[in-house]
Order: structure tokens, then sequence, then C-alpha cells
């Protein structure tokens, strides 16, 4: 059964095909990369899929259900969850209550209520405040979660981002370049961080990734784009040596 | 420039400087209702709402007819209001105000929302000059027209009993009571001429001499009482609050922290503030973002139909027309960028500062130019802290 679905997904922006005709299916607890160069397209199938663009055509489904077209806020109602390529937590905003506002969906206080600080209102927040110092904990900030989230440093900047994606309780998560400004050491870190994600916390991962030996060592199947366009989609050992992948990336032999 | 000091300043009388500083505070905080809404919605969307003088002008006429239902049409003879019909007013200009909010919102920017932002910017003025003209047709035929003092359960055509009067230093003792022993005297000589006037025939133009004598006197002995009563009271600081605006004060108070705790603490108020932090991925986050937006004009524009409702009822003399909310709306404003625009604590400094500010100017005895301080305030904002008060300097890290 699969959880995502693209069939020929396709946007244009003017003249320029910016995602053409790109189908894949990702299953329930894939750990599922999307590889490319610069400008091949890559976040724009994420904007697609988190409905921030509309497709020009072709469908995008999830869970078995099309949501083409629907609203941003109500596909993250639905169970996907993304961070972004340049960081962007609520700057102002301390770690621990961007991981809180996050977990919004979830409040079911009425404004009355929370208004007149009753006590279910107080329990609420309280729940929330617990659940959101558990994601912390997965995500090692714990011990930051009275920081302001713009004085982290970036590599923890960029876990917050992800703690505070899960924190929707999605089904699926999306990493846009994760591991992007991390050093070696970080990039292991998360690369542990994310398979305990899939592994204990039940949710399906699509990453974009530009370092080739974190994406070869952490996904499982792996979806190559250049120009817009599907060339390659496989295991690592098979991207590793297709032709294509090495010409999009090396250039081809003159 | 040093020769002219002393009659620049001559004005300045410390004794009435507290009053001054009171009613200031008191029409700050309506500055402040104001320019609260001014600060949501540029929080949350960047857009300067221009209509929100023309949402506040809306509030006064909604508190207007409300008190017209309940009997106080003009010419009316009841005896002085209730609590209850203070509260109907209030409850009833939000409500109105924070429906038009919404209607304004829908149906002129949100159309816009994904154009420039001048695009915006010319729509709210658009709007701002459709309801002041076009409201003229709608709204009694443009004809100003005030709420009846009456309406407030605080209102007495004694000033000594609808007012609370605060003694910061009292009058002195010892000369006041000289001035009681005259008054006594003063009595005496009424009388004395009085008996005499009644003797001569009743006529004051035609005195015999002795009626002239004792009526100057009594004139004299008036005279003196009055200078009396003067030296007593040079030097006393008395401070009068009218009852009224003491309710306004604590109603604004009451508004402003529910605000705070809405904002701080209620998911609504978390998904307004990762709304004005980030709009797009607030609603990667499953925040609604429409919603949001409609809920922070609801809110921001009753705030202004509460400091309207306020303004008209208790400001002796207010006259409500369709530009009743001109200069309150750019004082507002002017608040609101003094405190930082998009920051709440920052709009409420704001609005107190201007009210001081525009009081201040009238005690220095330059009433005439009280409306004009907003825009040297808006001036000097601009050139050396357009970041507000309390608005941070953006810096960019690299």
């Amino acid at each position: 059964m699969n959880l995502l679905k693209l069939d020929k997904a396709t946007i244009k922006f003017g003249g320029l095909i910016a995602v053409n005709e790109v189908s894949f299916e990702i299953n329930k607890g894939d750990l599922f990369g999307l590889i490319g160069p610069n400008g091949a397209g890559k976040t724009t199938c994420f904007n697609l899929i988190t409905g921030v663009y509309k497709p020009t055509s072709g469908q995008i489904s999830f869970d078995g259900r099309d949501i083409t077209g629907t609203p941003a806020n109500k596909i993250a109602n639905l169970g996907i969850a993304r961070t972004f390529q340049n960081i962007r937590l609520f700057k102002s905003m301390s770690v621990l209550e961007n991981v809180v506002t996050a977990g919004y969906l979830r409040h079911k206080t009425s404004m009355a209520s929370a208004f007149f600080y009753l006590p279910s209102a107080i329990k609420e927040n309280e729940q929330l405040k617990e659940e959101a110092m558990k994601l912390l904990e997965v995500v090692d900030l714990a011990h930051v979660a009275d920081v302001r989230s713009c004085d982290l440093a970036y590599g923890m900047q960029r876990r917050l981002e992800i703690a505070r994606a899960m924190a929707t309780q999605p089904q699926l998560l999306l990493l846009d370049e994760p591991a992007a400004g991390m050093n070696p050491q970080e990039k292991e870190e998360l690369n542990a961080m994310v398979k305990k994600i899939r592994d204990h916390h039940n949710m399906t991962v699509l990453l974009i990734e530009h370092d080739m030996r974190f994406v070869m060592s952490l996904c499982e199947k792996i979806f190559v784009l250049d120009h817009g366009e599907e060339i390659c989609f496989g295991p690592p050992e098979k991207v590793r040596n297709d032709p294509k992948v090495i010409a999009a990336y090396l250039g081809e032999a003159v | 420039m040093l020769d002219l000091a002393p009659h620049l300043l001559a004005g300045l009388e410390i004794s009435t400087l507290p009053q001054q500083l009171v009613t200031g505070l008191l029409i700050g905080t309506i500055y402040a209702l104001v320019a609260l809404g001014y600060t949501m919605v540029y929080g949350v969307l960047k857009l300067i709402n221009f209509a929100h003088g023309e949402v506040f002008m809306l509030g006064a006429y909604a508190a207007l007819l409300i008190s017209w239902s309940l009997g106080y049409t003009p010419g009316n003879s009841l005896e002085h209001g209730s609590w209850m019909a203070l509260i109907l007013m209030l409850i009833g200009a939000m409500i109105v105000c924070a429906l038009i909010g919404m209607i304004i919102e829908r149906l002129a920017y949100r159309p816009m929302r994904n154009q420039a932002r001048i695009a915006s910017l010319i729509t709210a003025i658009g709007v701002s000059l459709f309801l002041q003209y076009g409201g003229q047709i709608f709204l009694l035929n443009g004809t100003p027209q005030n709420i009846d003092p009456k309406v407030s359960p605080f209102y007495s055509s004694d000033p000594t009993v609808g007012n609370i009067q605060l003694t910061i230093k009292g009058p002195n003792k010892e000369l006041l009571a000289k001035a009681d022993q005259m008054s006594s005297l003063v009595d005496k000589a009424k009388t004395d001429y009085e008996a005499e006037l009644k003797l001569e025939g009743g006529d004051e133009f035609n005195l015999q001499p002795k009626g002239k004598e004792l009526r100057d006197l009594y004139r004299k002995e008036q005279r003196d009482l009055e200078s009396a009563k003067n030296d007593a009271n040079k030097g006393a600081i008395l401070v009068n609050l009218p009852k009224g605006q003491v309710f306004m004060l604590g109603s604004v108070l009451i508004i402003m922290v529910g605000l705070t705790w809405l904002v701080m603490f209620t998911r609504q108020g978390r998904a307004m503030r990762a709304v004005s932090l980030d709009f797009d991925s607030a609603s990667l986050m499953g925040i609604n973002v429409n919603a949001v937006v409609t809920f922070t004009f609801a809110l921001g524009s009753s705030l202004a139909g509460a400091g309207a409702m306020m303004a008209a009822t208790f400001q002796s003399g207010t006259k409500i027309d369709t530009f009743f909310g001109v200069l309150p709306g750019v004082k507002a404003f002017v608040a609101a960028v003094l405190g930082g625009i998009g920051n709440i604590p920052g709009a409420v400094l704001g609005g107190i500062l201007m009210g001081l500010a525009e009081n201040l100017v009238v005690w220095a005895g330059y009433g005439g130019y009280k409306d004009a301080i907003a825009f040297v305030i808006l001036i000097a904002i601009l050139l050396f802290k357009p970041g507000g008060l309390l608005g941070s300097a953006k810096v960019e890290k690299v």
C-alpha cells in the first residue's frame, strides 16, 4: 500500500517546466531519497506535495486520497510535515514554543476555556509541553528548550525544524537538505536520528540531500531528478553506478 | 533665544500639570486601544489598515444607535443611565466593529493578498475614503450627533458628584480660615444692602446715597472674599477624575490584560504569532492562515469599537460624524509607529505617550497645536528611530 503517489505531476512557471511528468510512489516506512543537481526541481516537488504550489497537471495522492490542489494547512492536517532548506523557524519564539505551536492542530481547548484558564486548558497546555519536551529529547535539544530559536547554532536549528515538523504527528516527514551546513560528526548523528524517527515514531521519510555519502548510507530508495525529469530510480547501488546520474552530476565525457 | 525662554515658558503653571498628565493618560489609553488594531494587522499581514479609523467611526455610530434604542434619543427626559446600558453599548460596539473588520478583510484585502503590497495599501485608503464619504449617505445623513452623557450611570450635572477629586496638595489652611470668616462679613453686608434696597423702593438704579454706600461695601466685601479664596488656593494641586473616565481606564486595563493573555497563552494567540513570524511555514504546520487573519481583524476591530464607544460617551461634547475616526485613526497609527509597529506592548506604550504629549502641549499653552504634535512625533521617530521605541532594528545574520 503506497502512502504517497505522484502521478505525472507537472508544474510550469511561465515557459519554464520546473517539474515534468514526475511519477513515484512511497510506501509506508520507506526512507526515500530525492536527489539531483542544483535547479533540478527537488524543492519544487516538495512544494507540490505540501500544497504550496498547485500542479499544472497530474495528480498527487496521499494515503489513498487525492490531494491535488488542497490548501497547505489541510495537507498538514492530513499528515504531511516538512522542514525547509533555508531554515524557517519562528525566530523570536523559544525552542519549546516552536514545537508547541506546531502541535496547534491537536489542541482541543475552546477559546473560551483557554481564555478563562479553565482546568482543562491548563491540563492540555501541560500535556502539550510534555509531548514537546519528548520530541526535543529525540533531537537532543531538551537542554536548550528555553533558548530563543534564532540564538541556536545552525546544526541545532536544523534539528529543531525536524522536531517542529514531528510535532504535527505526520505520517510522512519531508526533510529538505537536513544535513546542509553540518560537519561530518553532526551528519553521522543526524543519520542515526532519522533512522530512529522512522523506526520508533512510525514515520515515513522523504528527504532531499546533496551529500551523496549521507543519502547512500541512509536511504533505501533513491529518485534522481534532473531538469525536472526523472533520470533514475532504485536502490543506492543502482543509482551510484547509473551513467545518466554520473553524467548529470559530473557532466558527460566529451 | 535665551531672552525668549522665560516668555515661552510663562504659561507653565506647575499646579495644573498633574491634571493634564491624568487627562493625557486617559486619552492615551484610547489611542492605545486603536493602535493595537493597527499593530496586530500589521504584524500578521504586513498591511497598514488605513480603514481602521473608519472602523472606529462605525463603532461610535453603533454605540450611538444602541444608546438611542435604550431611549436616550436627542431631547429625552430620562434619568441617568445604568451600568447595564454602558456594558450593552460597549459589547455592542465591539461586536459590530468585529463584524465590519471581518467583512472589510474578506471583501477588500483578501483578493489583494497575493498582489504587490502597494495594491493592498491603496485598497486600504480606498476603503477608508469609501466609508468616510459613502457613510454620509447611510449614517443619519452625516449629521453630527452626540451620545447623551446621561446614559452613563456616573453622570451628574454637578461636577463635584460626577468627579473623583484627588488632592495632591491642599489649599493653605490659615488663609482658608480667614476667607471663611470673611464670608460671614459678606453675608452681613448683603442683608444690610438688601434691607436698605427694600426701604428705598427696590429700584437698584435709583439709590439714595446710603443705599449706594451699602451697595459698594457689599461689592467690595465680595471682591475681597474672592481674592482671599484665590490666595488660599494658590499652590493647591487638585486633580479631577470624571468617574466615567475612571470606568474607561478600568475597562481598557482589563481588555489589555485579556489581550496579552490571549496572544501569549492561547492556541489562537500562538497561531497568530506563528503567522506573523512566518506566513508560509505556519500554514505548513497546519495553521489555517485565513482563519487567523480573520480572527486578527475581528479582534483588532473590536478593540477600536471599544475605544470609540468610550471616546464618544465619556468625553463631553463629542460629536459623531463620518469623519469621527480620521484624527484618532491617524494619532493611533502614529502611536503604533512610535511604539514599534507590529509590537503589542509597543502600541500600548505609544498610545499613552501620544496622549501625554498632546496634553503637555496644551499645558504649555499651545492648545492650538494639540493635533499637530502627532505629526511632529511621527517625523521625529521616522528620522531617529524608525523601528519604534520597542521595535528591534533588524540585523541580518550573515
